[in-house]
């Protein structure tokens, strides 16, 4: 078929006198299941119906949604063309010959950037991108495990999150709790690429500890707790930094040091580019590593004296939990702490200290399951920093399941059962090979 | 230092422990510093370092050195005298003046003194508070260092079975060669009280040590702690109407996936797969 577009000049005519007697089918044959809204003209100008478009408001007023989304859902002819998704929008940035190297050591809790990551990736790209004339590369040094560690998927966030180089370190010696193989991988990047800056966050998650080993091993005086930078050419590397000192009650401000630990918005995350995340390597091996301290794994705590606040897997029960004794040994099954909606706090099956929500407590789980509940605004707002939502509910058109990241409609006791049955079983199964 | 170069003093320090060993005692130095009061500004006990000699205290047959490097004058006494006061009859202080680097001392003191566990604070409440001396004196002596001490299970044929608290509640189990440096944080228990009684009557027993002098400091500006700026929710939108659709919006989940008339085991397995992907299951 040739490339050309004809145009068919009766059919368009017939598609605009909407009292044709073909004037449907030929809309349908055209493509337009209603009205057609925007044509061009036998002149070559875009002509408009303003009679199709719009919808007819709760107070019986027509309106038409200028923002385009309207019109891309009903017309989707023309007036879809120029709306972009988010992420497209971005623009596309590659370093190919940077000035120096900014490297970022993020924590990756779970295996994903936290917004603190998020944080200290847009102060790496603050330093990076100072001089737009020799620009920097940000260089992140990620340690993972597992299957599929460093995987596409996982590239994908990070090119929005600011990374323009990317070396991917897996494998069991770095596996729990190993600051010593992390510290020696960490030298040697520095060996190899000696990069002008290490940002790594200050956080109780590891990149303190992190950190502070790699400073002293380099020999370098870090800024901890820094939480501003500004440029300032009288110093070495061209930047002042602001950080806490003596245990937060006194800003310290410095010539910015190699070594940085930064705190929590620190800056603003990137949101205008995504950058190419081109893996690098290390051109040597590790050497072998004299273990001194063995990581025996984590204990096992009683969910039930984990604060709600800082729970890291929650299981959650409101009004559509009837079976309240196979939620409680659900939660114990799971290994869960236990939380609660305000409608089952005051009908009295949980206590006030469990309740989730602005009136309650606000939680940050990493996973969140929520038993029958529907969604108040308020609890909405209490599970608002909580990565995974799950929810389970009879009702597919409320709140909890518009939020959730997996919804599953059903009986809510009929399917607990079945999920501790099967962590039983996998268990009991794990304890036979064992 | 690399730890593989470390091996002989690992070797040297087992042969010195044994003369502690003998008598079945555990070695265990607790560095002390002055805190600071967070309402008062008074000088005190440092809330940390006190719950590294409460920890100290709670070790079986352990002989407990009190270790305090700085500055010596009526203020920093009492605060000092408040760890006394846990129940010691005398600590060290390792004398340093005002703005001395009291790595070098404490590590000659520690490398004298040959501790088979050294105990401290996470960071200091006054000063630069950067948490950073335990990390220099484990690099400086090549001993291992483990952070956020919850407790120490046992120690036996030198090696300790540690505790370490990990964010949300969590705990995980750590082995360590001695000797080795321990940090506590808020995490560990709490310290007991200081009786004022034997705090007065605890001998402190000053060491003079040679002085280094920290030059980075007076290039600081030090100031109170400013209030840290809010973020703000910044809205990028081209129009009025998605501006508002921003300020009104709900909280979504980016196109969850939702399961319709599946039977309760094919629901459960579902949520099974994405409770193992997250690893919550143990």
């Amino acid at each position: 078929m040739s490339e050309i577009i004809r145009r068919d000049p009766r059919k368009e005519w017939i598609a605009r006198n909407r009292l044709h007697p073909d004037h449907l089918s030929v809309l349908a044959e055209l493509g337009e299941g209603a009205a057609a809204t925007e044509w061009m003209g036998p002149n070559g100008v875009i002509r408009k119906n303003p009679h199709a478009v719009g919808f007819v408001g709760p107070n019986g007023i027509k309106r038409i949604d200028r923002s385009g989304v309207q019109q891309a859902a009903v017309a989707g002819r023309g007036a879809g063309a120029g709306h972009k998704s988010a992420a497209e929008e971005r623009r596309q940035v590659t370093i190919e010959a940077p000035a120096f190297l900014v490297a970022v050591v993020p924590d990756m809790p779970g295996g994903r950037l936290s917004s603190h990551d998020r944080d200290l990736l847009g102060l790496a790209r603050q330093l990076a991108d100072a001089d737009g004339e020799r620009p920097g590369a940000v260089l992140a040094v990620v340690f993972g495990s597992g299957e599929g560690f460093g995987e596409l998927k996982v590239r994908e966030g990070f090119s929005e999150a600011g990374i323009d180089r990317l070396i991917a370190l897996g494998g069991d010696d770095f596996d729990g709790y190993a600051p010593e193989a992390r510290l020696a991988a960490l030298t040697a990047v520095d060996g190899e690429f000696s990069p002008r800056h290490w940002l790594l966050p200050d956080s109780k998650l590891g990149g303190a500890d992190l950190g502070r080993r790699l400073a002293a091993r380099l020999r370098e005086r870090p800024a901890t707790g820094v939480w501003q930078i500004e440029q300032d050419d009288a110093c070495a590397l061209g930047w002042r930094c602001t950080g806490r000192g003596a245990a937060g009650t006194t800003d310290i401000q410095r010539a910015l040091p190699r070594v940085v630990l930064a705190l929590a918005e620190c800056a603003e995350p990137v949101s205008e580019t995504r950058h190419a995340v081109q893996p690098l390597a290390l051109s040597q091996s590790l050497p072998p590593l004299l273990g001194r301290i063995d990581d025996l794994g984590q204990v096992a705590v009683d969910p039930a004296g984990v604060a709600l606040a800082e729970a890291e897997f929650i299981l959650s029960a409101g009004n559509g939990v009837k079976d309240w004794e196979g939620f409680h040994q659900a939660a114990k099954a799971l290994g869960a702490t236990e939380g609660a909606s305000r409608v089952a706090v005051d009908d009295g099956f949980m206590p006030r200290h469990r309740q989730v929500g602005a009136t309650g407590t606000w939680v940050t789980a990493r996973v969140y399951v929520a038993v029958g509940i529907s969604g108040a605004i308020q609890h909405l707002q209490g599970i608002q920093s909580c990565d995974k939502v799950v929810a389970i509910n009879l009702d597919p058109g409320c709140d909890m399941i518009k939020r959730a990241d997996l919804a599953v409609i059903g009986d809510s006791a009929s399917i607990l059962a079945a999920l501790v049955e099967m962590v039983q079983r996998q268990r009991e199964e794990k304890r036979d090979a064992a | 230092m690399r730890p593989d170069t470390q091996v002989p003093g690992a070797q040297k320090t087992g042969t010195q422990a044994t003369g502690a060993q003998r008598d079945g005692a555990l070695e265990v130095a607790v560095l002390v510093s002055v805190g600071r009061h967070p309402v008062t500004g008074r000088a005190r006990r440092a809330d940390q370092d006190a719950r590294g000699v409460e920890l100290a205290l709670s070790l079986d047959r352990a002989r407990i050195t009190l270790l305090h490097a700085g500055g010596f004058d009526e203020e920093s006494e009492s605060a000092i005298r408040g760890y006394l006061g846990m129940g010691f009859p005398a600590m060290t202080l390792v004398e340093q003046p005002q703005g001395a680097d009291v790595i070098p001392a404490l590590a000659d003191k520690l490398n004298e003194a040959r501790p088979q566990l050294v105990i401290a604070g996470e960071r200091a409440e006054r000063g630069e508070g950067s948490g950073l001396l335990p990390y220099l004196l484990a690099e400086r002596l090549g001993w291992p260092l483990v952070n956020g001490l919850a407790d120490v299970e046992k120690i036996e044929h030198g090696v300790a079975t540690l505790l370490q608290a990990l964010p949300r509640g969590q705990r995980r189990r750590l082995q360590v060669r001695l000797p080795a440096i321990v940090t506590v944080d808020a995490a560990a228990s709490a310290a007991r009280q200081s009786a004022f009684g034997p705090a007065q009557r605890g001998e402190i027993e000053a060491e003079p040590a040679a002085v280094e002098w920290d030059e980075a400091p007076p290039e600081w500006n030090v100031a109170p702690a400013r209030k840290r700026p809010k973020r703000l929710k910044i809205v990028k939108a081209a129009s009025a109407r998605d501006r508002f659709k921003a300020a009104a919006a709900k909280a979504e989940g980016a196109g969850g996936q939702v399961l319709t008339d599946v039977t309760p085991e094919q629901g459960a397995e579902e949520i099974f797969k994405l409770l193992k992907d997250e690893g919550v299951l143990r």
